[in-house]
């Protein structure tokens, strides 16, 4: 790795165009400067895009600006270009922040050169046994004539797709839209698993049954909030600038202007955080340590969150600390609720290993009145300790029962919001439900009983063809050891069929998969801007492209919603998802009107789209329109008001969904939800539903009572996702060779294993391997491995247990430990010392 | 500032040279990889600063001095363990950008645990894997001063710097 001491600066005349981050849920605004790859801006203010006089030394927090925020990139015609991608001082967003993540954005455009040299530039078959890289037309040709084969024979069932279902960087509203379009719409399959998850479910049915969308405060109301409860969340590393610029200066005292501002005559001080985790997070150590006394870490016993919350419900419930007025009013459901829930602080304490102070100090600081009926203004942000917890539907109920009594939602200052991983950018077709539920359910499931467990159909040998569709699978999965064994020797069948084909059409090698698909074969795709460790199984790897690549929405936690503007060509023949899947559908098309199929030619029409924009238009904009098919979008039926022509205006700070109106050229958007009071439920009353305490998952408690570790798993602040780009990047590849498992000192000398040494961890559903990080704030048989990581794979211990509908738990892994052995260049190079502040 | 001599005149020289002649005492193989001889030599020139005399240097008590320029605050530490990259008698002095390669706040030493806190953003950065990032926002590690020792005075200069230094588009102004 070269670390370079100069970099190009933009000249006056560079263009500028806008880029929202690529990565997690925050969005922060960057801006793209592109200019002659021969030439470069000067150091003087007014020699420079920046404005930024470079002849002094700039003092600190001015910019952000580092060589990895540079690059060369080369257009389509050859011609080279200095790229710079820095962040927007004047986005409300991130006010001119940059994570470690986004700030590496610039290194990861395509350069032949650069880390990005293994990026997909051509679709590419496996033919007689090797790979080789095709035109389009000669890829579609077999997947598109694979899939219209099945889909006559066998019916949409055995075409199945793991997708993504979010924004940024592989999701958002255009691409989403048209692989809707496709799957639900052409297609009909009710087949689809969504890319972390083996079902087509929301992370948040339990929030929505009860009519409260997930995202419905500001980034602002964290500036505001009297108290905020981190509940299974860690955003200094997981939402990092939303974190650093809205949490903390409230926490600090930094907003109480505005506090007092905005809710005049009310008693105001700096925040109060509350923590939700069994761990001892890197968050909370920095917030401890800029606001000691006002933080409050509930460590509770893994698992137990129901439990908790049950508690503090019965708690504030019968001290009155709630908001009477607003349930009769605005909810239903709630006496039998809290019968149900009904929990003593000393059982809730029994249970969740909390002290009863501890939990009624939270309840004092979060719900005890003001002043005579003045609730706190309390956030509710929450997420994968909820999410990929244990039940997620029970518990995000159990926590919406505490909102809603204390009228949290819809009020500013407040909110009960998931904080997210990737950006949301959602608008599909209904998805096609199956007639009945796979697996069969042992009982009667109350709501969203019509699903697939599409990794269960596939172990099962169901399915004819599985398209992994800009995620993958093999690193992030809930007992994905078995899962990727059996898509591996489903797949051989496949390749063992294509190798033995010689000279063979299009036509011959479409009736050779199929042939193959009926002995247990299985053909896989994967359509991702990287081959991936899904190359191990694939047959066809299709090269899509990025936002700046492509015109891409998308909006963030706070449903802001921003164009992505392209500034560069994709590389090589790459295309937009959106417009895969149009040509997908195209070819489908195509060849159903060569077999004179104009029933099926019909159903894949409509996707005659040559940009982005197009998809746009069809999908996003058309929601709710007369006319209109069903569309679930996150526009909602004003959608049609959203222009990318007035995105382009709005910059960086973009308008929060919905849109209301367009006053004097401008998008007028919804800071918060709610706050008539009218929920998304038909009669527009949230509901209660009863959500008692019911113990681990069964599949997990097994574990737990096998085995002596805790198998905590999640990200950490440097990595993204799969490492997808990560995994190319010596920046991250020195630092993490593998996945770290962060243990406790006194474990690890009872294990006999030192920093860096490489352990064994696992149990009855697999096992995997990981690099011991010393972390003594961690306690004792309670571990944390990164998750989804190339080497070393959390999911491959991690259970069958789900929630009724197939949200996995996660979290829930118990394992045993066991040393492997140890690598002695990790010990030299990979720094060890404690993660928190 | 504890600069204790003044660069000679004459030591202006292409850090390729320095390095060279230094051998830069790298501590292990496996740090060869990221060590300072993957400087792109035609890059720049970096002048030859007199840090201090390494007996003066006390364990843990980093030494503040600026380098290449008056701008650019800088720190060598003695860690009391020989460290890749580490010079002196006992290959433990190592030296950085006192800036933080995020946003260029004072980076301070916590000798406790012998790492480099920033307290604006929350990284922090190892001076006993040649400053590698443990955990923050930045996208580089810290920037590390390519010390040389002179055994004759006991003397620890500065000669280069690698990665480049906050707020600016080039180390040397």
């Amino acid at each position: 790795m070269r670390d370079r001491d100069r970099i190009s600066l933009p000249p006056r005349n560079a263009t500028k165009t806008q880029l929202t981050c690529h990565y997690c849920i925050v969005g922060c605004g960057y801006h793209v400067y592109k200019w002659d790859a021969d030439s470069e801006g000067g150091p003087a203010p007014n020699q420079n895009a920046l404005g930024l006089d470079f002849s002094k030394q700039i003092a600190p927090l001015q910019t952000c600006l580092t060589p990895a925020m540079t690059n060369v990139l080369t257009h389509a015609d050859g011609k080279q270009c200095n790229v710079m991608i820095v962040p927007d001082a004047d986005c409300k967003v991130n006010k001119g922040l940059s994570s470690t993540r986004g700030g590496k954005m610039a290194s990861y455009f395509y350069n032949a050169q650069g880390l990005t040299k293994e990026r997909l530039l051509y679709p590419r078959r496996y033919h007689n046994s090797q790979w080789i890289d095709a035109r389009w037309e000669e890829a579609l040709l077999v997947y598109a004539g694979l899939l219209k084969k099945i889909l006559v024979k066998d019916g949409p069932e055995a075409i199945m797709f793991s997708a993504f279902d979010h924004g940024g960087a592989g999701g958002g509203f255009e691409n989403t839209w048209a692989t809707g379009k496709l799957m639900f719409s052409a297609i009909r399959t009710p087949t689809v698993r969504i890319h972390n998850r083996p079902a087509y479910n929301s992370e948040c049915h339990g929030n929505r049954d009860m009519g409260v969308f997930e995202l419905n405060n500001s980034y602002e109301d964290a500036a505001l909030a009297d108290v905020i409860w981190s509940i299974g969340n860690n955003p200094y590393e997981n939402q990092t600038n939303y974190f650093l610029a809205h949490w903390l200066p409230n926490l600090q005292g930094a907003t109480l202007d505005r506090k007092k501002s905005t809710f005049p005559g009310e008693r105001v001080e700096a925040a109060r955080f509350i923590f939700v985790d069994p761990r001892r997070t890197p968050s909370i150590a920095i917030c401890e340590s800029a606001a000691p006394g006002r933080v409050l870490h509930l460590d509770i016993q893994p698992g137990t969150d129901t439990a908790l919350w049950n508690g503090l419900l019965t708690y504030i419930v019968d001290r009155g600390w709630i908001d009477r007025d607003f349930i009769a009013r605005h909810t239903e459901g709630f006496d039998i609720t809290v019968a149900r829930n009904r929990m003593s602080l000393e059982e809730c304490s029994r249970i969740t290993g909390l002290p009863v102070g501890k939990i009624k100090q939270a309840a004092e600081w979060s719900y005890k009145p003001k002043a005579e009926r003045v609730l706190p203004r309390c956030m509710h942000a929450f997420e994968k300790g909820v999410i990929w917890g244990n039940d997620n539907y029970r518990i995000e109920q159990a926590i919406g029962a505490v909102v809603l009594a204390t009228h949290n939602v819809g009020r500013r200052g407040a909110g009960w919001v998931r904080m997210g991983g990737h950006q949301e950018g959602y608008t599909r077709p209904p998805y096609s439900e199956p007639p009945s539920r796979y697996p069969a359910a042992d009982s009667p499931i109350a709501a969203h009983d019509k699903l697939i467990e599409v990794d269960d159909y596939i172990v099962s040998g169901h399915g004819r063809m599985l398209t992994y569709w800009a995620c993958n699978n093999f690193q992030t999965g809930n007992n994905s050891q078995n899962v990727r064994e059996a898509i591996l020797q489903r797949s051989n069948i496949v390749k063992r069929a294509i190798a033995s084909m010689r000279g063979a059409s299009a036509d011959e090698l479409v009736d050779a998969i199929y042939d193959a698909t009926t002995q247990g074969g299985l053909f896989v795709a994967s359509i991702n801007i990287y081959p991936t460790s899904l190359a191990e199984a694939a047959h066809l790897l299709l090269p899509a492209a990025i936002p700046g690549e492509m015109d891409l929405t998308s909006m963030n936690g706070e449903r802001r919603m921003r164009l992505s503007e392209k500034f560069i060509d994709p590389p090589g023949d790459a295309l937009p998802d959106c417009l895969i899947a149009a040509r997908i559908a195209q070819t489908v098309a195509e060849l159903s009107r060569r077999d004179n199929d104009t029933e099926l030619a019909d159903r894949f029409s409509g996707f005659e789209w040559q940009t982005p924009e197009d998809a746009f238009d069809d999908g996003f904009r058309r929601a709710g329109q007369p006319g209109a098919p069903p569309i679930d979008g996150q526009g909602g039926a004003s959608g049609h008001l959203v222009t990318y022509e007035l995105l382009r205006q709005a910059g960086n700070n973009g308008v929060q969904l919905p849109v209301q109106a367009i006053q004097d050229g401008k998008m007028i958007g919804t800071e918060m939800l709610y706050v008539d009071g009218k929920f998304d439920t038909p009669d527009g009353r949230a509901r209660f539903f009863p959500s008692a305490w019911s113990g681990l998952l069964p599949a997990a408690e097994r574990q737990k009572r096998k085995h002596a570790f805790w198998i905590n798993n999640g990200r950490l602040n440097e990595v993204w996702q799969t490492a997808y780009n990560n995994q190319y990047d010596p920046f991250i590849t020195q630092r993490f060779p593998m996945a770290t498992l962060q243990m406790n000192p006194h474990d690890m000398q009872a294990l006999g294993v030192a920093p860096t040494d490489v352990v064994e961890i696992y149990n009855d559903y697999g096992s995997t391997l990981a690099m011991v990080y010393p972390a003594a704030e961690i306690k004792r048989t309670q571990t944390f491995l990164l998750f989804g990581y190339m080497k070393g794979i959390a999911g491959d211990v991690t259970t069958t247990a789900t929630d009724p509908h197939f949200i996995p738990y996660y979290k829930g892994a118990w394992a045993g430990i066991k040393r492997a052995g140890s690598m002695p260049q990790f010990k030299r190079t990979v720094s060890t010392k404690s993660r928190y502040f | 500032m504890a600069r204790e001599d003044a660069p000679a005149d004459d030591s202006r020289r292409r850090f390729l040279q320095s390095s060279i002649v230094s051998g830069l005492a790298i501590a292990g193989p496996g740090a060869a990889s990221d060590s300072a001889s993957d400087i792109d030599p035609a890059v720049s020139t970096y002048p030859d600063l007199v840090v201090g005399k390494a007996a003066r240097l006390a364990i843990n008590q980093p030494l503040l001095f600026t380098y290449p320029d008056a701008a650019s605050a800088c720190l060598a530490v003695k860690l009391g363990r020989r460290v890749p990259d580490g010079v002196g008698p006992d290959l433990d002095i190592v030296a950085f950008s006192s800036m933080c390669s995020h946003m260029g706040c004072l980076v301070s030493y916590e000798a406790a645990t012998a790492r480099l806190k920033c307290a604006c953003h929350f990284s922090m950065f190892d001076p006993e894997k040649s400053g590698q990032m443990i955990i923050g926002q930045a996208t580089q590690n810290l920037p590390q001063v390519i010390l040389e020792y002179r055994a004759a005075d006991d003397t620890v200069h500065a000669v280069a710097i690698r990665g480049l230094i906050y707020g600016r588009q080039t180390n040397l102004l």
